[in-house]
Formats: C-alpha cells, structure tokens, sequence
C-alpha cells in the first residue's frame, strides 16, 4: 500500500513566551526532535502520549497550521514543509481536521447548515445544499439540524457536525484531535463507531490522537508513542498492546484503569 | 455515626423541571462513594447541594442531608455554612480555574484556616508546608511562594488535594479530580487521595463518568440518570453483574484496552427509552402526591 504521508526527521520548535526577555527574542523550545514516520493511504493510526508530549504539535504539523523548523513532511508526494499559504490553500481540502472542543470551534453565531456549507463556498464546489445534505446523512444527523445553531446540540451532535465538514470537502486525510474526550462514553462510542464506518464507507486515511489507549486500540492499526517529542514505539496497534516494547508505553498501559476492580494496579 | 445520610432530596431549576429526584445515599466514615452518570445526570448537584453551592437558579425541593446527624437543610444560613466549612471540603474538577493565578500558593492554603477556623498565621503555615510534603509535593516552602502558572498540572492538583484535608474535614466532594489529567498523573493522584483518605478515614463522594476510577478508588457507587438514582450497589458486586439494565449499558459502554472487541457499545435506544419511561412514572407518581 502506497504511503499518503511520508515524515522525515520531522523537528518543530516554538518561541518560549513565558521566558521572553523583554528586548529581544524569546528563545526556542523543541517541541519535536525528530520524528520519522509513514502512514500508508487508508490506515488508521493512532498517535498517544502524556500532555505536553508533542502529540497536537505533530497533528497540526501534518496539516500544516505550523510550518516545521527542520525535516521534511510530503503527502501524496508533493512536499509540504515550507510551503507557502497560498500554496497550500488548493491543497488543504485534501487534509482536514476534527477539533477537540466541538463549541470553540463551531462558529456559535452560524447555524449547522452554514457552518458546513462554508469551507465547501471556499473551495468553489458546486451543488453545496446537495453536499451539506449528504454530509449531514452521513454523520446520522437529521436533515432539520441545518437549521440549528450549535448550541442547540448536545455534545455528540456537535463532534458529529465537525465530521460532517470534514468530510463534505471529499478529503483524503482526516486528524482528529481528541475529539471524543469531553464526551460521556455512551456519545464517544456513538461517534467513535461512526468514524470508523466512515474512514472504510469513504477510504479515507485518519490520524488519531489521544491520550486514550482503549480507544485507540478499538480504531486504529498502527499505533505511534510519543514522549518528550520523540518517537519511542511505532507498531501495529495489537503486536504494541500485546507486547509492548518501550518503558513507556508499559507505564502508559498499566495506568488504565480498567472497569474491573481485581485489576491489579500497583 | 454514619458520616452523611441524603434522604429523598429533591432540587429542581426555579420554576422549571427536577434535577435530582428523591436522591438517597449513606456515607459510612471513611468510605468513597462513586456518583457516576452522564453529564446532566446530576452527579455534581449533588456533591454542590452537600457543600451548599448550588446556583442561585435551582433550589432545594425536599429531603434531607444529615452531616454527622445534623440535618443541614434545617440550620439557619450562618449556622449551616460554618457547619459545613468546619467539616467538609471540595477537590474540584479544574486545578487552574480553582487556585487564584494572582495569589501565591501558601495564603490560598492557610487563608480559610486562619479567617474561618481561628488559627494562628504560624500553626496555619506549619500545617500547609507538612500536608504539601504528605502530598509529595518536593520543597514545600518553594511552592508555597510560587504562583499557580510556575506549576504543572499534576502540582496544581496535588495542591488542592493537601488543601481539601487541611482542616481535618469529615467529608470530601471530590468532583471528576483527574477528568483533565493524563493517564499516568491521574494514577498518581488517584493513588494519593486514596492514601490520604485512608489515613485521615475521611469519607469522600467521588462524582466522575469513569467507571474505571471507581473500581479503583470507591467502595460503594450510586448511577444516576436525569436525577435518579437508578442503582446503588457495592463496587464488587456492581462489576460482577450490575442490576439496572442502564447501569450494565453504561458498563458495556466503557472502553478496555484487554479486549478490543468488548466496550464502546453505545447505550441501546430500547435501555434509555425504558429508564425514560422510569423517570416520568417517577414524575407522575411525585405529581399525584
């Protein structure tokens, strides 16, 4: 299977606001120190590490909302590293993203209709009430929802509204940011079961993120650890939970508290 | 003495719908008690209701919450909240939302010690340096001049941990404590609230939407939906076979990483339309007295 992504020795580091002098620049932080990586087209793969690991760093990177400082990143063969805004504008439908917090990134004053109508008006498709149609059944949302405003819906209904956008531009690669973890399971399981339906109905490729290794487990084939903005395992997702290979992925693994009161969890 | 008894609390929003429904609990000293349910379920309520913060725009119906005996509902305002400030405490949700990022660490520990309880500045600080290091926070005196933003997540809580056991409390609402952390944090803290709790024997009602926490830290549970308390079982016999068909839904609808093929089953339209049908014979029957 050909790879969508291809990362090299991909380095990314930010400005240190909070050790800025007050003339000058504020030194770097790196954030990631050198990751490579492949995602072949149509998998899901997981990408899992503590706060502060690098791991929505890495997400945004590969949709390209932050340019890296070193390494490259190529999708589809075309690289993406440096460039510039207006460069991957035509490109940009082809990745999209999930965000984590559905109501921050809903625009609160759109109704659901607009809010996906938008990127499709941007990108110069034709039939948008068509599209906006399907998207909406396709996400399992009745067709009145249009009408709405975010927060008229719970917070199943709005993640399943942001894949619904994401998926109407027709794209090749989804990230999905911790998009599950401010829902009760009953709701993450309902979005988690209809991601993964649509990634196989619609051949797409999906980046995961999460903390969540149960979740990642159930949707993902291969599994990227991050920690400290390196990569320390990169499996497929059942060889890496059944026998996992790094310190910290066995830390990661035992800290789960499992729905049963005779794990052991020293 | 049983360290606190809910008997069939009712709140509602002012005028408008019921948001606990004749709510009933006990609370044995030194026992945790998990309040789980979906967001809405009205687990928070209430853990606010026990502590005396609820919103000014619900209001408490009916029944009982007996502290030690007392039942607080009965006690005139001023009474009511020295009771409560004497012998509870919260570990709330959100470290950096609940320290204030202007003040140092060390006054936000000692401050309702000395304006509340009466104590000196100097045993004040005596008892924060001793309760930062029992929470295994490294240099007590550093982090007690440091301000919340110098200090990770994990401190922050640890932080807030040592100032909910500060003064002694008989009863902790401990509300989703490590909902915001990561996996590896929320073991340690997990770890050390059970700790603590078990040397100071404090009674805890832990609120979180993780059954896997409560099989880890809590004796006993309560499952709500909509302001019902649907189940009420102990943890052991809860995940051997829970009772309510609602409660075993919820069960199958949590994630583990053992078994791929087991967990993320959305609760069945046919269980939530059936505990639906519960809530409003509920209300029918509260309707006709």
């Amino acid at each position: 299977m050909a790879d969508l992504y291809e990362v090299q020795n991909l380095r990314l580091s930010l400005a240190d606001m909070t050790a800025k002098p007050l003339l000058g620049a504020a030194p770097r932080i790196e954030i990631l120190k050198g990751l490579t990586f492949t995602i072949p087209k149509g998998a899901a793969v997981g990408i899992v590490g503590g706060s502060g690991s690098g791991k929505s760093t890495l997400g945004r990177a590969l949709v390209r909302l932050l340019e890296p400082s070193g390494g490259a990143i190529r999708f589809g063969g075309t690289d993406l590293t440096h460039l510039s805004d207006a460069a991957l504008r035509p490109l940009r439908r082809r990745f999209q993203m999930i965000f984590q917090d559905p109501l921050s990134s809903l625009n609160p004053r759109h109704r659901v209709g607009t809010i996906i109508a938008e990127p499709l008006r941007l990108h110069g498709f034709d039939g948008i009430p068509a599209r906006v149609a399907r998207a909406l059944d396709q996400v399992g949302l009745p067709q009145s929802f249009a009408a709405r405003y975010p927060h008229e819906l719970s917070g199943g209904q709005r993640q399943r509204v942001g894949i619904a956008r994401a998926i109407a531009l027709e794209p090749d690669f989804i990230l999905a940011d911790e998009i599950v973890s401010g829902l009760d399971v009953s709701s993450q399981a309902q979005v988690l079961n209809l991601l993964e339906r649509l990634v196989k109905d619609l051949g797409l490729t999906l980046a995961f993120i999460s903390h969540d290794l149960s979740v990642i487990r159930r949707l993902c084939q291969h599994t990227i650890v991050l920690y400290q903005g390196t990569i320390v395992e990169n499996r497929p997702t059942p060889d890496l939970f059944c026998e996992p290979r790094a310190d910290y992925t066995r830390e990661l693994l035992s800290a789960i508290p499992l729905p049963d009161p005779n794990q052991p969890w020293g | 003495m049983t360290a606190l008894v809910i008997r069939n609390l009712s709140v509602r929003l002012r005028k408008g719908p019921p948001l606990l429904r004749r709510v009933s609990l006990d609370l044995a000293p030194g026992e945790v008690r998990g309040l789980v349910g979906e967001s809405g379920a009205g687990k928070s309520m209430i853990g606010k209701a026990v502590l005396g913060i609820l919103p000014p725009s619900v209001e408490i119906t009916g029944g009982e919450i007996l502290l030690e005996g007392t039942d607080l509902l009965r006690l005139p305002p001023a009474d009511r909240r020295r009771r409560i400030g004497a012998s509870c405490a919260l570990i709330p949700q959100d470290p950096l939302t609940a320290l204030n990022p202007s003040h140092r660490i060390g006054p936000q520990i000692t401050d309702r010690l000395v304006d509340i309880l009466g104590w000196t500045r100097r045993n004040a600080d005596a008892r924060a340096r001793e309760l930062l290091a029992e929470v295994q926070i490294p240099d007590p005196d550093r982090v007690m001049r440091s301000y919340p933003h110098e200090l990770s997540g994990g401190m922050r809580q640890r932080i807030l941990i040592a100032s909910a056991f500060a003064a002694e409390p008989r009863l902790i609402v401990a509300d989703e404590p490590t909902t915001a952390l990561d996996v590896t944090v929320q073991k340690q803290i997990l770890k050390l609230i059970a700790g603590m709790q078990a040397r100071h024997g404090t009674a805890i009602l832990f609120v979180t939407h993780d059954l896997g926490v409560v099989s880890k830290v809590c004796q006993r549970l309560s499952v709500l939906y909509s302001g019902m308390v649907v189940e009420d079982a102990r943890v052991a016999d809860f995940f051997r076979a829970p009772r309510h068909p609602y409660s075993a839904a919820l069960l199958a609808a949590t994630p583990k990483y053992t078994d791929p093929t087991a967990g993320l089953n959305p609760v069945p339209d046919a269980v939530i339309e059936a505990v639906r049908a519960e809530v409003a014979a509920f209300d029918r029957e509260v309707a006709h007295g």
